[in-house]
């Protein structure tokens, strides 16, 4: 459903993604690893046509990105890093307005987010204005955005960021619920969340793909290591490596 | 134009619109621009104490620079807030074409000021009671007026497509609104004509063409001329391509 291949992002002299490809099929949940500045928000923003890429190509569900850019997005749910939101709507209207965006009007558009309210557990909210939620309520908030239309793929930049443990569990395991019948992306830097909602995860480092497999198969990658954080801290270099060196 | 292009051009519209009314800078500069409006022509033009009830030279001729000032208000806003919220990574991957997102911004700011013009109706009001003036005026005075605003506006939204920062736009489109309304001024004109040397003369006469001003004027004597709609029209048009440039510039 997501296809990526040899993706490219140049700012600048600076190579900040450098020969990307993967792909993610239905049913499949990626996680995707690495460090601060590895080039993680920036593949997924070219995944999600805000980036245009240097080179490459993005496929969602066979309709090409660069070519078909608004067929391509309607296919996709989005949850940008932090969560943003406009701070001058309440929760309902901003979620009627993403609905709006997506197509849906009248009784549909009703329909869609009275469904995204309950199951972001915002109904308390809804004539809320965005600029009083807590951390925790913004954040759903934009996530239940990003499922407005039940996209057929989904795109989740830092997801669990900022959320308390209980809001944490909640996140991933309606992740793992909603990875049943979509081909969802999403990036995080807890580990246990890889093990716990990944069917399969990328490694990223300086913008380069260091692994690829199921959280058991990354494991064997690196020999008596016990956990993902071991496999990650032996094949990612550290900034400070990076500084040393220049 | 097909009907989903439509419905997201409204889509935006509405929202964008809406938010002028749950913010309070709508009321602010509605209200400063109908004190500002009625108080140049009241207190400096002395509209009561003259014989004639035209409002072009009392009226009219204070709105361009109200609009220098308080068109970047408006606008200032647009895509500078996007900006600074994030919000733009939201919009940009939903399924709408930037042509869609910013016609629908514009316009919203642009109905602003149809809202504002409209409140003075007062004053024509006023003149009619007092005296019986031509309409003729009155109406490609209000047509040039409002164009006068949109292309104040299409600036500042090209300046606010490349900054996050509301301030550093409204004071970038005030200076620029304040060039290109102060190029064509007869007495401006005349200075730099003097200083050049002679054959740079043509230059400064061409460049002082595309003011605001000359424009403004021909239209608020009363001679809707269809040459100057086609000119702010088409600074319209110029600066929202430029808009579109910027956004995608800014996307890297």
């Amino acid at each position: 459903m997501i296809q990526v291949k040899n993706l490219i992002k140049v700012f600048g002299t600076k190579v900040a993604v450098d020969d990307v490809s993967f792909s993610v099929e239905k049913g499949e949940v990626l996680g995707f690893l690495g460090p601060n500045g590895a080039g993680k928000s920036t593949t997924m923003r070219m995944v999600t046509g805000y980036f245009r890429p240097t080179s490459g190509s993005v496929k969602l569900c066979g309709i090409d990105m660069l070519e078909e850019p608004e067929q391509a997005k309607q296919r996709l749910g989005y949850l940008p890093e932090n969560a943003p939101l406009y701070s001058d709507m309440t929760v309902a209207s901003f979620l009627a307005f993403c609905a709006e965006m997506r197509g849906l009007h009248g009784a549909d558009r009703s329909k869609a987010i009275d469904r995204v309210l309950d199951l972001c557990f915002l109904d308390n909210v809804r004539n809320q204005s965005v600029d009083t939620l807590s951390k925790g309520y913004r954040h759903r908030t934009c996530f239940a955005q990003s499922i407005i239309h039940d996209p057929d793929v989904l795109i989740l930049d830092e997801p669990t960021d900022g959320l308390d443990p209980n809001q944490k569990h909640e996140v991933r395991s309606m992740i793992k619920r909603m990875g049943k019948d979509k081909a969802i992306i999403f990036s995080t830097h807890i580990l246990e969340e890889v093990e716990a909602a990944c069917s399969r995860a990328i490694i990223i480092d300086r913008g380069k793909v260091v692994a690829d497999g199921t959280p058991e198969s990354l494991k064997k990658l690196v020999p008596g290591a016990n956990s993902l954080d071991e496999v990650f801290r032996s094949i990612t270099r550290p900034d400070t490596e990076h500084k040393k060196a220049a | 134009m097909n009907n989903r292009n439509i419905q997201n051009t409204i889509a935006v519209f509405k929202r964008e619109f809406l938010a002028y009314f749950n913010s309070p800078v709508l009321y602010v500069i509605v209200v400063i621009f109908l004190l500002a409006s009625m108080g140049f022509t009241f207190f400096f033009s002395r509209i009561l104490d003259s014989e004639d009830v035209s409002l072009t030279e009392r009226f009219f001729v204070w709105h361009p620079w109200i609009f220098t000032v308080l068109a970047p208000a408006v606008g200032m806003r647009l895509w500078s807030e996007e900006h600074r919220l994030g919000t733009i990574e939201l919009l940009l991957t939903m399924p709408v074409s930037p042509w869609q997102a910013i016609l629908g911004k514009f316009f919203a700011a642009a109905c602003v000021w149809l809202i504002g013009l409209f409140l003075t109706f007062p004053i024509v009001w006023t003149v009619c009671y007092l005296g019986d003036p031509d309409m003729g005026p009155i109406i490609s005075g209000y047509t040039a007026s409002y164009l006068y605003a949109m292309a104040c506006l299409s600036v500042t939204c090209a300046v606010s497509a490349i900054t996050r920062s509301q301030v550093v736009c409204f004071i970038v489109s005030v200076a620029f609104c304040m060039v290109i309304a102060l190029i064509g001024d007869p007495g401006v004109t005349h200075t730099i004509v003097a200083t050049v040397p002679s054959w740079a003369e043509g230059i400064v006469r061409f460049i002082s063409y595309f003011s605001f001003m000359d424009h403004f004027f021909e239209m608020t004597k009363g001679i809707f001329v269809f040459r100057d709609v086609l000119y702010f029209l088409s600074v319209v048009v110029v600066t929202l391509f430029i808009t579109n440039l910027a956004l995608r510039a800014k996307r890297a």
